[in-house]
């Protein structure tokens, strides 16, 4: 049956994830802004506490609104809290039962601990099947050489806590994408360096780091996934299909993240106007409606289609039912329609939407990178046009 | 619990009027526009599905089916992707079924809805918008002025389908400057019926302009009575139908488009392997879904008795924009031969215009 309706525990939990961003991440959203790379260890602790309502992360409809209340609150500190993050999703999707408990074990623990992803390298960031990063076997051991940059919370991952990275590498260049397999590299492990940690454009309070692998020696079984490379013919990826099944999981996830980004906006935007006995006149005809209005109402439904799109692909996941055209619908969507609405947030402000003294010019940096990271509006776009035109990467480019 | 899954009986219910627009009406479609007729055969059969009558109570002579804004959204898409201006002719008597049922009295119930649950179709309206640029249903210039036991209509109408044919029609009206419904038999002097309209799509619906001049009913016969009606929800009900009706044109477009794309050979290559073209595809893919989505939020709402004039506002207003799109890319991704009327896009193009001014002509 078609239903939009929470259960009670869903709604508890949303609005304790709301009540906590108000409290936590309002209060601190500007200072950690502008003090872009210190740490915010008493928001880290308390984040600590979220653990029993749920945590951070999770999949399911809740989970998901839980993060849109998280980044309402701020962007950039939801991404400074700890939890297995994208490399968790990533072993969650694609790691054994064993492999599971051994690596996400201790995400449950007392102790802060972060997990990250390493994809993007110097040369190549959409086109991730042109990774360098190496992964040769010794032994029981893979060897792992490159450089991974843009890597999100990898200097809390590998430095500030016991964390881990999932690294992509290939283990056989000449294979292309059958080649590519994700590994676990944990924190502590020699050979593998935290290097230059970015200055970014928004979302400040999330670490950005380059990581650097020099004959970093990993265990066997840390390989996520087959180490066999299916090499009938180059066009054979069905090994990388699988890894990239974890985008599947996550895209639904960065659109909510730009859906709560966006309603910050929204919010303020009507907050302003009611403050000045503006209220939205909804059911007027278009003809009597303000250009405002119209701004205003535009703003709102890009977010309301945004989220029916995040929902139905985070719905369809906890349903077990295949979710790849729709979780890149609503990464496509979510990235524009958050992009959009900020940007219209500080022009209907004006002087208060460009000032540093309110946080709309903050939200309008933040939401940029979802229209960015976890695939490129662009390269969503693309999954979408191949998938519903059932076209493969050589039918269209 | 959130859920996008229609229930069985949901989908049982889309599967056959998907089943009839594929069968009966794309196979007539084209002609129907060019003529400006629908067979009546084609009515008899959608009649005999009971898209209307099956939520009229078995006391009145109904199927006593649930009434569902929801059920109807979906099958309003359907309906319309199989064709605007016979969907709008198949659902017309709704426009007057619905509110009788829903704000009716007892009294209006069993006089009127037992004429809907016959084996034959019966036409029945209603008239809300009028000819002026700024038409707003909230703030009409037809009148209605009480005169001890009549009401004393005034004012033009247009837009109003199968007024010609119509055994009751629904006309609204501005009483003390609140929207009431007023019900107006065939045959009332002062209600006058005016040529058929000649407009740029939906060519197979018959609409028409009215002219109210001193019409007289009876007081009996303001819809819901001393109470009146909460015209609003009738307006909301109308919004999600035609969101949903603007989703169904938008997917018959994007379908044929698509298609198209991947046949079109230019360059060596289909057409739809450049960006350029593949892009505007999944663009409009990812705009109907969410429209779709959002139509069914507002209609969820409407079941469950919420006041939805927000999101049924929100989304009629994004259907309207994305629709036109929607279509506008279809005529585009068809170049030269989309403008030529041997394919359908230009027709679906001309209609996808229609629904920023369709106010009221459709109701779930």
């Amino acid at each position: 049956m078609i239903d939009f309706e929470l259960s009670p525990e869903e709604k508890a939990a949303i609005e304790a994830a709301h009540k906590f961003a108000e409290e936590f991440m309002r209060p601190i959203s500007r200072y950690y802004d502008e003090h872009e790379h210190e740490e915010p260890e008493e928001f880290i602790q308390k984040s600590m506490g979220l653990r029993s309502q749920g945590g951070v992360f999770g999949l399911g409809v809740a989970a998901a609104l839980r993060v849109e209340e998280f980044c309402w609150g701020d962007a950039g500190l939801m991404l400074a809290m700890p939890g297995p993050g994208l490399g968790g999703a990533a072993v969650f999707a694609s790691g054994t039962r064993e492999q599971i408990e051994r690596f996400l074990k201790r995400f449950g623990e007392d102790k802060p601990c972060w997990g990250a992803m390493a994809m993007t390298e110097p040369h190549c960031g959409s086109d991730t099947a042109a990774i360098s990063t190496t992964a040769v076997r010794e032994n029981n051991e893979w060897v792992i050489n490159g450089e991974k940059i843009f890597v999100t919370a990898g200097k809390r991952a590998m430095e500030k806590s016991n964390g881990l990275t999932v690294v992509w590498a290939t283990v056989d260049k000449s294979a292309g994408r059958a080649g590519m397999k994700p590994f676990v590299v944990e924190a502590g492990t020699p050979g593998v360096k935290v290097e230059k940690q970015e200055k970014k454009l928004g979302i400040r309070a999330s670490d950005t780091v380059t990581l650097v692998f020099d004959n970093c020696r990993i265990p066997f079984e840390n390989i996520l996934g087959s180490p066999e490379v299916r090499k009938v013919d180059k066009t054979d990826t069905a090994g990388f299909k699988k890894a990239m099944a974890t985008f599947d999981a996550t895209r639904p996830i960065i659109a909510a993240m730009a859906i709560g980004v966006a309603r910050a906006a929204l919010d303020f935007v009507k907050e302003t106007l009611e403050k000045e006995g503006i209220k939205i006149r909804y059911g007027l005809p278009r003809q009597k409606l303000t250009a405002l209005e119209r701004d205003v109402m535009e703003m709102e439904s890009q977010y309301k289609a945004a989220k029916m799109l995040m929902l139905r692909a985070v719905w369809m996941m906890s349903q077990f039912k295949p979710n790849n055209l729709e979780s890149s619908m609503a990464k496509v969507k979510a990235g524009l329609a958050a992009t959009k609405i900020t940007q219209k947030a500080v022009e209907i402000l004006g002087p208060l939407g460009y000032s540093r003294k309110y946080l709309v010019e903050k939200w309008m940096r933040d939401a940029k990178i979802n229209d960015i990271f976890e695939g490129t509006g662009q390269i969503n776009m693309l999954v979408v046009a191949r998938r519903i035109l059932d076209f493969t990467r050589e039918q269209l480019k | 619990m959130i859920s996008f899954s229609p229930t069985e009986e949901q989908q049982m219910i889309v599967n056959m009027v998907k089943q009839f627009a594929t069968d009966e009406m794309r196979k007539v479609y084209r002609e129907c526009d060019e003529s400006g007729e629908i067979p009546q055969r084609l009515i008899e059969t959608a009649w005999g599905l009971g898209l209307v009558s099956s939520c009229i109570p078995e006391a009145y002579g109904g199927a006593g089916g649930e009434r569902s804004v929801l059920t109807g959204v979906l099958i309003a898409e359907e309906l319309a992707w199989g064709d605007l201006a016979m969907a709008m002719h198949i659902l017309c008597p709704s426009l007057f079924v619905l509110p009788i049922l829903e704000m009716g009295t007892e009294e209006q119930k069993r006089k009127y809805l037992p004429m809907f649950c016959g084996a034959k179709f019966t036409a029945a309206t209603a008239a809300l918008i009028e000819p002026k640029f700024n038409f707003d249903p909230n703030a009409l210039a037809t009148t209605a002025r009480k005169d001890g036991n009549t009401y004393i209509l005034n004012g033009e109408k247009c837009y109003v389908p199968l007024a010609a044919e119509s055994e009751v029609i629904l006309v609204y009206a501005a009483e003390n400057g609140q929207t009431q419904g007023f019900i107006v038999e065939k045959g009332t002097p002062g209600l006058e019926i005016k040529e058929r309209e000649k407009n740029m799509g939906i060519k197979a619906l018959a609409t028409y302009e009215l002219v109210l001049k001193d019409c007289r009913v009876p007081k009996e016969n303001r819809l819901g009575g001393d109470k009146g009606c909460d015209f609003n929800r009738l307006l909301n009900c109308s919004r999600v139908a035609l969101a949903a009706m603007a989703v169904g044109v938008a997917k018959a477009s994007y379908e044929y488009a698509r298609e198209y794309a991947k046949t079109r050979v230019a360059f060596g290559e289909p057409i739809a392997s450049r960006q350029a073209i593949a892009f505007m595809l999944a663009e409009t893919a990812i705009e109907i879904d969410a429209t779709r989505l959002m139509a069914w939020e507002a209609a969820w709402m409407l079941d469950k008795k919420m006041d939805a004039t927000r999101e049924a506002s929100l989304v009629k207003l994004y259907a309207d924009d994305m629709v036109m799109t929607a279509t506008d890319r279809g005529v585009q991704i068809l170049g030269g031969h989309g403008y030529i009327r041997d394919h359908p896009v230009e027709l679906w193009f001309r209609n996808g215009r229609g629904f920023a001014t369709f106010d009221g002509m459709a109701m779930v």
